[in-house]
């Protein structure tokens, strides 16, 4: 039998730090042991590269840059959003896996030890930006194999478009794992989560703000997909970004804190 | 009836300490109360039962013992530690195996064992040192590479008590610890309590079979209804109800009604040819019936001595009715009964 060793008495900041990567190295393991789930949800986004660049290509980008866009500058417009619905996409995946694993007995273990209360939720949420981030270079290696280019972008416009996307991702995963917690099943989860992948359809995504109907502008505009889109074109193409960058940093925040708060709150309800 | 053996709560200067102690326990769930004021004190180092029927709330005071869920009233006490108060003191001192298997089942027995011993922060070595001698005593090695969800019920009963025990817990909660498990299954986890509580672990164990708590627990709890019907060691159960009786059972329908007759203070079951005679199935009143038998020249074709068992005193405890007769033969759990 184990003797019991005497910890150096932990704070609580290393012991959250240590029991968050345990958890994370637990979901990572999950990832890895079952990558079906994932890859399953990255067909989606280059499902729909590859039919919008393709199929409709040639009459969307009649729709951009006043008319005169070929293909290839519509593949450029296309990209951001694409990514974005990448994310979108790999959140339907998280909120599975919490609602999965919420039902397992071992989060009832989990709670009756003595570790970092949060961790549980820590873990998911980290491990699941991760799986964001390796989508979202995967469908960007599509991307640039079917000819996207960045045109301008310089080694720092890169890193900014990298933390806008692991921010937007880390945000948006608070969200679905709070989703994914008052779900009952993984099909509740599944159907609670789809509105992160509906949103970037009405979006600046496909087509520009300015064709949609004008009551909807506003909603479009303000969205969070929009101005997180814009501005990655901005840094990615040297579009113009102007009030879109703080707007996609309010927007993050504000989404981080809601879904952190939320999912603890319900995480620190008995459980039936 | 008494409605208890023992005092519930006992006088100061006990000679052990209480590792788990609780006073009014409450819980409800909407209209329907679960836990209905129960009183408990668990000595350090014994084995405790809360015995029950389905639904009778034995896990719910699990739950809250273990600070799974928080009660809606009354105190709890676990290893010193308010359950309420300070919830990660009794955490540290407790392992639980809940009902259902508390085993990861995506990843293999092993790894199971390894995020145990991380979530204690044992050093690498000393993780990897600890998960394999339980793995070994546990009887998993062969399967430690397998995904969990690949194994049998008893294999995942064994790993759930292996990662329960990786950070050396003090007390350890078992709710219904052998519920589905086949009878080798069985054997062997009694075996497995029985080491723990010689290494000096307090047991608290929650069970539907009163077999297990008669050959487990040093004291038991009947629990009915959400409150605590009886307490006390197996013996001081037993003593609560009605004595035992010797059966005489008959082939041949003249010899069985000329002994009903004869014999006096007897329960008459005329459809089996059998009878009852109120005993306590020591060797000198055995050896009076069986002279008694002798000298009436009747021969009975079966003798068979049954002595009041937990059955009877749940049966007698949890029964709706007044149990005047506890060992009728209609009952849904036919006694255990010692063929001589």
């Amino acid at each position: 039998m184990s003797a019991p060793v005497a910890p150096a008495r932990p704070t609580r900041l290393s012991l959250a730090v240590r029991d968050s990567s345990t958890m994370l190295r637990r979901n990572l393991l999950h990832a890895r042991r079952y990558p079906s789930l994932t890859l399953n949800l990255l067909l989606t986004p280059v499902m729909l590269l590859l039919l919008f660049v393709y199929v409709f290509g040639d009459v969307m980008s009649a729709g951009i840059g006043g008319g005169g866009a070929d293909r290839s500058e519509y593949i450029a417009y296309l990209v951001p959003g694409i990514l974005l619905m990448t994310i979108g996409s790999t959140l339907v995946g998280t909120a599975v896996s919490v609602s999965n694993d919420m039902t397992e007995g071992i989060i009832a273990r989990f709670r009756t030890m003595a570790i970092h209360r949060g961790s549980v939720l820590i873990g998911h949420v980290i491990g699941s930006v991760v799986q964001a981030v390796m989508s979202v270079v995967l469908v960007g290696a599509v991307a640039v194999a079917i000819g996207f280019r960045s045109t301008d972008a310089s080694v720092l416009e890169w890193i900014a478009a990298f933390g806008l996307l692991t921010l937007f991702a880390l945000a948006f995963t608070w969200i679905a794992v709070g989703m994914g917690m008052i779900s009952p099943s993984a099909e509740a989860a599944s159907n609670n989560a789809l509105p992160l992948v509906f949103l970037p359809l009405i979006s600046s995504a496909f087509v520009p703000v300015d064709a949609m109907p004008g009551w909807f502008q506003p909603i479009a505009e303000y969205q969070p997909f929009t101005p997180t889109i814009e501005t990655l074109r901005g840094l990615l193409l040297g579009t113009g970004i102007g009030h879109n960058g703080w707007l996609t940093v309010v927007w993050c925040l504000v989404l981080a804190a809601l879904g952190y708060r939320w999912s603890k709150a319900v995480f620190n309800r008995d459980p039936k | 009836m008494p409605s208890s053996v023992m005092p519930t709560s006992s006088p100061a200067g006990q000679p052990s300490p209480a590792a788990i102690s609780a006073v009014g326990l409450r819980k409800s769930y909407g209209d329907k109360t679960v836990l209905d004021g129960i009183d408990l004190r668990i000595p350090a180092g014994s084995v405790f039962a809360l015995l029950g029927p389905n639904g009778a709330g034995k896990t719910t005071a699990v739950k809250i013992l273990s600070t799974l869920i928080t009660a809606d009233g009354g105190q709890a006490q676990v290893a010193g530690h308010d359950v309420a108060t300070s919830p990660d003191g009794v955490r540290a001192a407790i392992g639980v195996t809940g009902q259902f298997s508390a085993v990861d089942g995506l990843i293999t027995g092993e790894e199971n064992m390894l995020l145990m011993a991380d979530l204690h922060h044992l050093p690498k070595r000393e993780g990897r040192r600890v998960a394999a001698e339980l793995l070994e005593r546990f009887d998993l090695v062969d399967a430690a590479g397998k995904p969990a969800q690949s194994y049998s019920g008893g294999m995942k009963r064994r790993l759930d008590i292996a990662m329960t025990l990786v950070g050396n817990p003090r007390i350890i909660f078992l709710d219904e610890p052998t519920t589905g498990l086949d009878p080798r299954s069985r054997h062997n986890m009694w075996q497995i309590i029985r080491e723990l509580v010689s290494g000096g672990v307090t047991v608290f164990l929650t069970t539907q079979y009163l077999d297990e708590a008669d050959e487990l627990a040093d004291r038991i709890a009947v629990l009915n209804n959400g409150k605590i019907a009886a307490q006390g060691t197996a013996e001081e159960l037993k003593r609560l109800i009605p004595g035992g009786h010797v059966r005489l059972r008959f082939a041949d329908p003249s010899a069985y009604r000329s002994a009903a007759t004869a014999l006096r203070e007897i329960t008459r079951d005329d459809e089996a040819l059998s009878l009852q005679i109120p005993s306590d199935g020591s060797q000198r009143e055995l050896r009076s019936i069986l002279d008694w038998l002798d000298s009436a020249g009747i021969e009975a074709d079966e003798l068979t001595v049954h002595t009041p068992d937990l059955d009877d005193v749940f049966f007698a405890l949890t029964g709706s009715a007044v149990p005047t007769q506890p060992n009728q033969p209609n009952q849904p759990n036919q006694p255990k009964e010692a063929a001589r």
